[in-house]
C-alpha cells in the first residue's frame, strides 16, 4: 500500500501542495496529467530521491518519509531507465539481490524466474549496449521487481516505444500485475494506457489531484 | 538565357560550386606552426647530443639514482593523487554543499601558483613556529620521519601540484557520468557509498587512468617546488628535472640534453598510454 498525506514538494520553480492519495494493496493506479505537472517529482519523492517539504509517505502503513531510498523496498523504473552501463542484463537483475545477501543459488533461481516472466532469458549474459527500447524496458522492470518489492513505481514506461512494442509491454505489465500482485503507481499521459491497465486513476492538474 | 550563378527572377538562390580549400589551408597552416615548433624542439635536442653522450650520461650513478627516484616518486605521487582526487572530484561533481565554490577555487591554486612559491609555502608550513611547535621538528623527533630536504619532500612537492590536476580530471569525469544510475541503485538498496563504489567507480575507470597519467606526467615535470622544499642533493633528493638543472649548472650540457631526451621519452610513453586507453585523446 502507498499512502501520501498532505505532501508538499518544492522543486525549483514549481511546487505541489497538500497532495494526498492512497493506493491499496495490489491495486494498479495510474497517475495522469500533462507533461511538466510534477508527476515524476511525485514518484521521486515516494522512492526517496527527493525530500518533501511537508507531509508523510507511508508504505505498507510504515512512515518512511525520512528513510533513505535503499531502505524503503520500492521498485522504481524511471523514464530514462538509467540502466547501469558496466553491467550485463543478468547483473541488473541480480544487483538488488546481492545487496540483500541472498545465497548464490537463490539469486540464480530468481534471475532465471524473472528472465522467464520478462522473456529476456536469451539476453541474460549480454551487455546493455545494443538492446532495443523494449528489451531495455524489460531489463529495467526486471531490476526493479527482482527483490519482490511491495510497491512498484513506473515513470511513463511505454512512452518511448513503437506501437507493436507498446502493446507487448502493456500485456507484460498486465501479466506482472496478475502474477506478482505488486501495488503499482504508473505515471502516464495516455488515456489508452489507463484504459488498458488502471484499477484507479489519479489526475494531476495545476498541482491539484483529483 | 541568364547565367546559372545569378539569382533567378523567381527569387531562387544562385547555384554555384564553392570550395573549402581556403578553410583547410588557414586552419592547417595555423595548427602546423605549433606542431612544427614541438618537432623542431625535439629535433634540436637530438641533434645536440650523440648516442655515445646519451649512453655515457645514463651510465652515471647519480643519473641512474635520479632516474629511480623519479620513477618511484612520480608513481607514489600519482597513486596518492588518485586516492584524493576520486572522492574529492566526486563530491565536487555530485553535491552542492556550503563553501563548494571555495573548495573548487582552492583546489585550483596549486595549478596557478608559481612553482617556486608553492615550494616556499611548503617549506614555511613545515618550519613555521606555532607557540614553539614546528611540524618538521615534531615529524623528526616524535614520529621519526623527517620530511624537508629528504625524499618524502620530493613526493609531497610533486603531489601538491599533480593532485590538483587529478582532481580537475576526476571532476570532469564524474560530471560526464549521469547520476541517474546511482539514484536508481539507491532505490534498489544501495547506500550512497555502495552506489559510489559499485556504480560510479566502474564507469569512471577511464577517467581514473587519465587522472593517474596526468598526475604522473605533472610529477615528472615538477622542478621548482622540489628545488626549494627537497633541495637537489645528488643521490638523495635528485630527480631527473633537477638533474637537468644540476648538469647545466656545472656546464655539462651534453648530460643535461641526454637527461632531457630521457624525460621526453618518458613523457611520450605516458602520452601513448593515455591515447591507447582512449581517454579523450584518441583519434
Amino acid at each position: 500500500m502507498i499512502e501520501l498525506q498532505n505532501i508538499a514538494i518544492d522543486a525549483g520553480d514549481f511546487s505541489l501542495r497538500n497532495l494526498s492519495f492512497e493506493v491499496a494493496d495490489g491495486q494498479y493506479a495510474m497517475l495522469m496529467g500533462r507533461t511538466g505537472r510534477g508527476k515524476t517529482t511525485i514518484l521521486e519523492t515516494i522512492c526517496g530521491l527527493r525530500k518533501p517539504s511537508a507531509g508523510k509517505i507511508l508504505v505498507d502503513q510504515v512512515d518512511v518519509t525520512d528513510w533513505s531510498p535503499g531502505d524503503r523496498q520500492i521498485g522504481y523504473v524511471p523514464q530514462d531507465l538509467a540502466l547501469f552501463p558496466t553491467f550485463t542484463v543478468r547483473g541488473h537483475i541480480e544487483f538488488a539481490l546481492r545487496l540483500r545477501r541472498w545465497s548464490a543459488a537463490d539469486i540464480q533461481e530468481r534471475a532465471a524466474e524473472m528472465a522467464e516472466v520478462l522473456d529476456i532469458t536469451h539476453l541474460l549474459d549480454r551487455s546493455i549496449t545494443g538492446l532495443s527500447g523494449g528489451e531495455s524496458q524489460r531489463v529495467a522492470l526486471g531490476r526493479a521487481l527482482s527483490f519482490r518489492p511491495s510497491v512498484l513505481l513506473l515513470d511513463e514506461p511505454l512512452s518511448a516505444l513503437d506501437d507493436a512494442t507498446r502493446n507487448e509491454m502493456q500485456e507484460l505489465l498486465r501479466d506482472v500485475k496478475t502474477k506478482t500482485g505488486v501495488t503499482t503507481l504508473h505515471v502516464t499521459h495516455s488515456h489508452e494506457e489507463a484504459d488498458a491497465l488502471a484499477d484507479i486513476r489519479l489526475t494531476l492538474d495545476d498541482g491539484v489531484l483529483s | 538565357m541568364p547565367p546559372l550563378s545569378s539569382a533567378s527572377p523567381s527569387g531562387q538562390p544562385p547555384r554555384r560550386q564553392r570550395s573549402d580549400n581556403l578553410f583547410f589551408l588557414v586552419m592547417s597552416g595555423i595548427s602546423a606552426c605549433f606542431v612544427l615548433l614541438i618537432v623542431l624542439l625535439l629535433a634540436a635536442d637530438m641533434m645536440s647530443t650523440s648516442w655515445t653522450d646519451f649512453r655515457d650520461a645514463l651510465r652515471k650513478p647519480e643519473i641512474q639514482s635520479a632516474f629511480k627516484l623519479t620513477l618511484i616518486s612520480c608513481t607514489v605521487a600519482a597513486v596518492l593523487s588518485l586516492w584524493v582526487a576520486t572522492p574529492l572530484g566526486y563530491l565536487l561533481s555530485r553535491y552542492k554543499f556550503p563553501g563548494r565554490w571555495m573548495v573548487d577555487t582552492l583546489v585550483d591554486i596549486p595549478i596557478v601558483l608559481p612553482p617556486l612559491v608553492l615550494g616556499l609555502s611548503l617549506l614555511i608550513l613545515f618550519h613555521l613556529p606555532i607557540f614553539g611547535w614546528r611540524l618538521e621538528d615534531w615529524l623528526r623527533d616524535t614520529v621519526g620521519f623527517p620530511v624537508t630536504y629528504r625524499w618524502p619532500a620530493v613526493i609531497l612537492a610533486q603531489f601538491s601540484v599533480a593532485c590538483a590536476f587529478a582532481v580537475r580530471t576526476m571532476r570532469v569525469t564524474f560530471d560526464q557520468i549521469s547520476p541517474r544510475a546511482e539514484d536508481v541503485a539507491r532505490t534498489l538498496g544501495c547506500t550512497r557509498s555502495q552506489a559510489f563504489l559499485q556504480i560510479a567507480i566502474p564507469q569512471a575507470w577511464r577517467g581514473m587512468i587519465a587522472a593517474f597519467t596526468i598526475a604522473w606526467a605533472r610529477a615528472l615535470g615538477e622542478f621548482g617546488p622540489i628545488l626549494v622544499f627537497a633541495g637537489s642533493t645528488r643521490m638523495k633528493t635528485e630527480v631527473l628535472s633537477t638533474t637537468v638543472f644540476l648538469e647545466l649548472s656545472i656546464g655539462q650540457l651534453d648530460a643535461a640534453v641526454a637527461v632531457s631526451l630521457l624525460m621526453v621519452a618518458m613523457a611520450v610513453v605516458v602520452l601513448l598510454i593515455l591515447r591507447m586507453l582512449g581517454t579523450g585523446l584518441s583519434a
